[in-house]
């Protein structure tokens, strides 16, 4: 078997790699293609569509996130076909959610040509969950994409506190059977807001700030650094208020060998202590 | 670890202690299909995903590794192409463990001999094998026995020196791998170079300038016993909290009450930092300070400050720096992190090849790493597998089972192992300041047929007496733990000071107290007036 092989991209030819997925050839090829539930740590759920490509020889779209690329394979981005669902999948989520604190997921619609008042239906209203010091939930902002369940689960965490109860409109992400998280399995590593592409997972810090009207990135330096506490050595990206002088919010790089973006309570959470007074 | 078929978490409740590297273990365990088989006295976190537990009773370690030794040889497992030429003393191995087969030893391991022969071909017939230990090994008063045990059986097999197969202790603080390796043991100089040798020592002393002592210094245990002794009289303490964090408190606190002079340099005012005479405020290092550390797998990496330390605190490097200027050491100046870090590159072999700019661009290096073009070494010992291998030959060390330094009896019933909890950290310094969800706070981990035998209510305090001390605690049941044995964190030392009950057996070598087996009574705590009691008494009396 080949190692590498070419396929068609909009007619241009492009090299793939065995157990590539077609996403994997676009993105090298710089061809722009929107993705919401793919992240490159976890399964794809194949759940948002955004990412939809027509594949000769295929009735259906199939979604580049998941289908591997196969010698010979002629891929069509650029069809009206295709960019009337995507524009479609962008189209039916502005209309039910809260896309606030979810830039990226606006930038993309705007960059398909999404109208956000296409449809006027239901919007979601899933409520606000706010149970601990950690983080809050805000489900309204949630698109279903699986991130934080496959992190949650057999990808990364495999604590499993996060499932997805009800079908169709209904359907939300919930801690166990409708539990609030302390009485749940979660353990609070964080792994779910890391990979939440929306902010409806966020950490109670950028909630609070953001709340106050006092969350700004522009003005937060990251310090990529140690953590403090065992011998793993995870990498921490300290987000900091340097005017102010605290941290605002821990991340860990996606493209470290030993996190993959991915901490446990202490390192994501457990910093507060360099902010704490003599006592 | 993700590209392993076998993983032995020996005496390591690396799911809660260590929580990132049990990601990179369930991937080879989801993806690859590698099995997972646990030896601890607890039933840990993460035990779900293991196809084999192993319920050792504490301190029976070394017996249960000759035990599976012992299968291996039995059943001609063992890998005789590699232990003849890669490693010596087999023989006296061979003849050691033959007394140990698992049928004979059951009441020294705790293990149904079956288990012990499923383990035994598990690890002798995988591709590869990461055996990996954490205090559960180390904190015994045999401790170096106990992993002496361990490596025993990687040398009988050949699982060393491959990538995906290997001994890996846990380490379970960011810079206990680093401290080592930087010579802050007594026996050794940076670059984790012996001490006795010469050509280290020459390296160094050109460098620095200096002569260094030829004399091997004394580990923690011995200085304790020679502040019993008043052969020490100060002591210069950086980043520890010894009276909350060492066995046999009430001893730690007299023998430190009668020191002449403490100094202690540390980020908070820590209990010990209460004793001490001069205290020196220190930043932060992971968040405030410029340096390295070294993880477990002997990666180097950065620490960047990213905050301005709080008040008069400074950096370690500078205090240390500032120190010895004032008391008029030659040749000293303070110097960045990266001047130091390349003053260690110029007399450690093993780190040379370390830069800083490497260190960024690659994200962190392990060493050895002996040049600039160096890639780094992911695993160690490789030159066993060459033919004839080069260099000394690994040795098999024999190790006989001992009982641990305390037993329960009449009077002391339970037995009481030690840990860390995942929300917590150590005395506590560092980790009580978040908001963890489920709180910090200490509890006595009993299982159920002990709490209902006894009488216990979930969440009743109780008094918890070695034949050292005492302390008072609320009760709760754990399906983690067995009947006769109880379970304590060391992390809150200023509600539950755990360490009062702890004893201060330790090895002989490596000077590690046994703070995983301590002989306990639980009572009720008297309310109302009432005497307290025994809760066999009670439980009687209930009846």
């Amino acid at each position: 078997m080949a190692d590498t092989f070419q396929v068609l991209i909009d007619g241009h030819e492009a090299i793939a790699h065995e157990g590539e997925t077609i996403l994997d050839v676009l993105r090298r090829a710089q061809v722009e293609t929107p993705t919401l539930c793919t992240h490159e740590h976890l399964t794809p759920a194949k759940a948002c569509r955004a990412c939809v490509v027509e594949l000769k020889g295929s009735r259906a779209l199939v979604a580049s996130c998941e289908r591997k690329a196969e010698p010979g394979m002629e891929v069509r981005t650029d069809s009206e076909r295709v960019q009337n669902a995507r524009r479609g999948v962008f189209e039916l989520l502005l209309s039910q959610n809260d896309v606030s604190t979810a830039p990226a997921l606006a930038a993309q619609a705007e960059s398909v040509g999404a109208d956000p008042g296409r449809y006027r239906g239901q919007r979601y209203e899933k409520g606000f969950f706010d149970d601990n010091q950690l983080y809050v939930r805000d489900y309204d902002k949630c698109i279903l994409c699986y991130r934080c369940v496959e992190a949650c689960g057999p990808d990364v965490q495999n604590t499993f506190a996060l499932t997805v109860s009800g079908r169709g409109f209904d359907a939300g992400i919930a801690a166990g059977f409708g539990e609030s998280l302390p009485d749940s399995a979660c353990v609070f590593c964080g792994n779910c807001v890391a990979v939440c592409p929306t902010g409806a997972l966020m950490d109670r810090r950028e909630h609070s700030l953001r709340a106050e009207g006092r969350w700004d990135e522009e003005r937060y330096d990251v310090v990529q650094t140690t953590c403090s506490y065992c011998g793993v050595g995870c990498q921490l990206e300290l987000h900091v208020d340097r005017a102010s002088n605290e941290i605002v919010k821990v991340t860990s790089p996606m493209d470290h060998s030993v996190t993959h973006g991915f901490l446990c309570v202490k390192g994501r959470y457990g910093y507060s202590f360099v902010e704490a007074g003599g006592d | 670890m993700e590209n392993t078929d076998l993983i032995i978490l020996w005496g390591s409740n690396a799911r809660e202690a260590h929580p990132v590297m049990f990601h990179h273990m369930m991937k080879s365990i989801r993806q690859r299909g590698a099995q997972l088989v646990v030896v601890d006295p607890r039933r840990i976190s993460g035990i779900e995903f293991a196809s084999l537990h192993l319920p050792v009773h504490v301190g029976g370690d070394v017996a249960l590794a000759n035990a599976v030794g012992h299968v291996i040889l039995e059943e001609g497992l063992e890998n005789r192409e590699f232990i003849a030429r890669a490693t010596e003393g087999f023989e006296a191995y061979r003849e050691a463990v033959e007394k140990y087969r698992p049928e004979d030893v059951e009441h020294m391991t705790g293990v149904p001999a079956g288990k012990v022969r499923q383990l035994a071909r598990m690890y002798a017939q995988a591709d590869r094998a990461i055996l990996c230990w954490t205090l559960g090994i180390t904190e015994h008063h045999n401790a170096v026995q106990n992993v002496h045990a361990l490596i025993n059986l990687a040398l009988l097999t050949g699982k060393v020196g491959r990538y995906g197969s290997g001994l890996a202790p846990l380490r379970g603080q960011n810079n206990v791998q680093g401290g080592g390796d930087m010579g802050a043991l007594p026996n050794r100089l940076p670059g984790f170079q012996d001490l006795t040798d010469p050509a280290a020592r020459k390296r160094c002393e050109d460098a620095w300038g200096l002569p260094v002592p030829e004399k091997v210094g004394k580990h923690q245990t011995a200085m304790f016993k020679a502040m019993a002794d008043g052969e020490i009289r100060a002591l210069y303490i950086i980043g520890e909290n010894p009276v909350q964090s060492e066995a046999n408190l009430h001893h730690v606190r007299g023998l430190f009450e009668g020191l002449d002079f403490l100094l202690v340099q540390d980020i908070f005012l820590t209990p010990t930092g209460e004793m001490a005479d001069v205290v020196l405020p220190a930043s932060a290092s992971f968040a405030e300070a410029e340096g390295t550390v070294t993880n477990s797998e002997r990666r180097v990496q950065r620490l960047r400050p990213a905050l301005k330390p709080p008040g008069e605190a400074r950096d370690d490097l500078w205090i240390v720096e500032e120190l010895a200027i004032r008391m008029g050491v030659p040749g000293w100046t303070h110097r960045s992190a990266e001047e130091a870090w390349d003053e260690l590159r110029r007399v450690s072999p093993i780190h040379a090849g370390m830069s800083y700019r490497r260190l960024e661009e690659l994200g962190g290096l392990q060493w050895p790493c002996p040049s600039e073009d160096h890639p780094g070494s992911p695993f160690l010992h490789a030159r066993l597998w060459e033919n004839p291998i080069s260099g000394k030959r690994a040795p098999f060390v024999t190790a006989e089972h001992e009982p641990t330094a305390e037993q329960v009896d009449a009077e002391y019933p339970f037995m009481l192992t030690t840990g860390r909890r995942l929300a917590d950290y150590n005395t506590g310094v560092q980790s009580r300041h978040y908001a963890a969800p489920h709180g910090h706070r200490e509890v006595l981990e009993m299982c159920e047929e002990d709490m209902d035998r006894l009488g216990f209510q979930e969440g009743e305090l109780c008094r918890v007496s070695s034949r050292r001390g005492k302390v008072e605690v609320q009760v709760s049941r754990s399906r983690k733990v067995r009947p006769g044995l109880l379970f304590m964190s060391l992390n809150h030392p200023d509600e539950v000071p755990t360490n009062l009950l702890t004893l201060d057996a330790t090895d002989p070598v490596a000077g590690t107290a046994e703070f995983k087996a301590t002989a306990v009574r639980v009572e009720r705590v008297a309310t109302q007036g009432a005497d307290s009691h025994p809760v066999e008494e009670a439980a009687q009396q209930n009846a």
